[in-house]
């Protein structure tokens, strides 16, 4: 199993339906994941920032795809890897970075941090720190659409790692045996921490393995935009149109450690570099040119005004003041009274 | 207690509270396992609601604690108000990562942008010889994790008000359903009626000695009480009714009067409630105690299976009075 990175991107996969302007949508969409990334791993390496860090380096593409099939109204749960999920489903990218840096300003007052951003605005319900923990309650969140009898889609992301844990299991088996409207996103990016793929399962293909749970599963290149645009599309649809949950194993590669500082020694130094030189924003990019004849000046438009949001978004993140101690009992409890004294 | 109201037991209570609820908002409904007619839970606890509401909003699952768990608070991420029912308490063991990293924290952890109101019931076994694995009060583990609301009822009345401000509270609440007392029988209310959460009961008055408890040790400490009144002492006993939020000004108001108090509970004595609740009471009334305060819970040991051993495990009335009498 490894990912198709040398392939053309698009090869063999319809681009029907995705648009100069969708196009573009996604494009500033992997731009701002990357260069948010980038200017997080500038400031942790200078000691400018202080956060822990688990990187998306590689799988930039899935969510942006994912997210132009999906309504603000929709939900997402993702986990601590999760920053290009919680961009592109649309969290303000200040209160992201503020929340990031643990300041009054994010979107949780600075109090849930990295690997608990959430923005029910934007339908980002949860980010959980627990490998697995997030499919039971993608079910419940999908679950609450089918008894209120809406159209909403709930998209679950998680790592191939959380595969080998029983709450994905249980998830799976309830949201197929009540049909609830879910997309399960397996972004498998072939390591579990700092396990490979080979070493913790003797499962071919998860897809495989998953649809034994009585759903429809499929493999995707998740770094090929035309590709995950059509499968998200099928999958979404589906969902929402009432025909229960769909697996979605979306190959992609972790262009780093598990967290910021992380040893990659374990890492084949010849996969990862050739799975470097084909990372995906810059192959998306080359699409655009050659494929869709995009211009290089529009692209490098788009790649500015989201250079100059970054900085703005970590300028503002600085310059806010931390959480004050007041906030430390706030939250506990609906009402403060409930608190022990 | 004289009143007028109908009797039933405390499983019917409960039921009562959830049909109630279902009744009055559409967003309330149940999930678990074996919930629906013609079982309606093990303990009977849902009898009756799969074929009211339908098999929508009372439904079956898996055997998946986990999922039941999780599903229940992601509905109720967005609003909705799941009942959810875990048969046993033990097996929160394996519910754990949702019930404690995930439904206690995500208010918190969103910087209150999302709460999680779900009520979780939960049968607590104890002295019914169903061994090591479905007989734990572990009441004590979920007061410990921060965002845990926690009622453990004792009687029919009590069951009903507390689980219908459970359902309608906006944190997640624990329900313990103690297995000794569901059967038991008593006044309730008809219709809607709520007691609030973090509100003590003295279930019987008394000049001489506090006892503390909840559950099943109420009926057990009532005992007592009684026993030693013939004896000449005055016991005034302290139904918590709630752990989180805990009536302090409930248990220090008692104890100021009587002067002397022993915290009595199921579940393990050691780094128990009463631990909590003798330290309190040690901080506030320091110099006014005429003895130290005095603590029974169950012993260090799994629930063991033999009657014998378990009549042991657990305290009961005659060395409830037996402590009493010690301190008086």
């Amino acid at each position: 199993m490894t990912v198709s990175t040398t392939q053309p991107v698009g090869s063999g996969g319809a681009t029907d339906g995705l648009t100069d302007d969708a196009a573009l949508r996604i494009f500033r969409t992997v731009t701002t994941i990357r260069s948010t990334e980038d200017r997080i791993i500038r400031g942790l390496s200078s000691g400018e920032l202080r956060m822990t860090y688990y990187t998306v380096r590689g799988q930039e593409v899935i969510p942006a795809a994912i997210c132009e099939h999906l309504r603000r109204d929709d939900y997402m749960v993702t986990t601590y890897r999760g920053m290009h999920d919680c961009i592109a489903k649309g969290i303000p990218l200040d209160e992201l970075v503020a929340e990031m840096c643990g300041k009054v300003t994010g979107t949780s007052k600075g109090k849930g941090g990295p690997m608990h951003l959430s923005d029910p605005q934007s339908g980002l319900m949860v980010t959980t720190g627990v490998v697995g923990g997030g499919l039971p309650i993608a079910v419940g969140l999908a679950l609450s659409s089918k008894l209120r009898g809406t159209d909403q889609v709930t998209v679950v992301n998680f790592g191939d790692g959380a595969t080998s844990i029983g709450a994905t299991h249980e998830a799976c088996n309830l949201a197929a045996l009540w049909e609830v409207p879910v997309v399960f996103v397996c972004q498998n990016n072939q390591y579990g921490e700092h396990t490979k793929f080979a070493d913790y399962t003797r499962s071919p293909s998860l897809a495989e393995r998953f649809r034994g749970y009585g759903m429809e599963a499929r493999t995707v290149d998740g770094n090929s935009v035309p590709a995950m645009h059509e499968a998200a599309a099928e999958a979404i649809g589906r969902a929402r149109s009432g025909s229960g949950p769909v697996f979605l194993e979306c190959l992609t590669y972790r262009l780093g450690g598990h967290s910021f500082g992380a040893t990659t020694e374990y890492m084949d130094p010849e996969e990862l570099s050739q799975a470097e030189a084909n990372e995906p924003v810059g192959r998306y990019r080359r699409w655009l040119v050659d494929q869709r004849g995009i211009g290089e000046d529009v692209l490098a438009d788009i790649e500015a005004s989201v250079v100059s949001n970054v900085e703005a978004a970590v300028g503002a993140a600085k310059a806010s003041p931390p959480p004050g101690p007041d906030e430390l009992l706030t939250d506990v409890f609906s009402n403060v009274e409930a608190l022990p004294r | 207690m004289t009143t007028d109201d109908p009797i039933h037991t405390l499983s019917e209570a409960v039921n009562q509270a959830m049909d109630i609820a279902m009744a009055e908002d559409p967003d309330v409904f149940a999930l678990g396992e074996d919930i629906e007619d013609p079982i309606g839970g093990v303990m009977k606890g849902t009898k009756g609601l799969s074929t009211k509401y339908g098999r929508e909003r009372v439904r079956n699952t898996p055997i998946s604690e986990q999922a039941i768990v999780g599903a229940a608070i992601g509905a109720s991420l967005v609003g909705m108000r799941p009942i959810a029912e875990v048969m046993l308490m033990d097996f929160f063991a394996v519910a754990m990562d949702q019930v404690a990293n995930h439904a206690a924290k995500l208010r918190y952890m969103s910087g209150g942008r999302t709460n999680v109101p779900i009520t979780i019931r939960t049968s607590v076994g104890g002295g019914r010889q169903f061994g090591a694995q479905h007989s734990q009060s572990l009441e004590a583990w979920m007061m410990h994790i921060p965002g845990l609301k926690v009622a453990v009822p004792s009687t029919p009345h009590d069951a009903k008000g507390l689980l219908y401000s459970c359902i309608f509270d906006d944190d997640p609440c624990i329900f313990m359903e103690t297995m000794s007392l569901l059967f038991t029988r008593g006044p309730v209310p008809p219709g809607r009626f709520e007691i609030p959460l973090g509100v003590a009961d003295v279930k019987r008055a008394g000049d001489d000695v506090t006892v503390v408890t909840w559950g099943w040790q109420v009926p057990e400490a009532l005992a007592a009480a009684e026993t030693l009144a013939d004896e000449g002492i005055s016991v005034e006993v302290v139904d918590l009714r709630t752990l989180v939020p805990l009536d302090r000004d409930a248990i220090l108001r008692s104890v100021e009067k009587t002067t002397r108090a022993v915290v009595v509970h199921a579940a393990t004595q050691f780094a128990g409630p009463g631990a909590e609740i003798a330290s309190l009471v040690g901080h506030e009334l320091f110099g006014r105690l005429s003895a130290p305060v005095e603590r029974l819970g169950a012993a260090y040991s799994p629930v063991p299976y033999a009657a014998e051993l378990e009549s042991l495990h657990y305290p009961e009335r005659k060395r409830i009075a037996a402590a009493i009498r010690a301190m008086a």
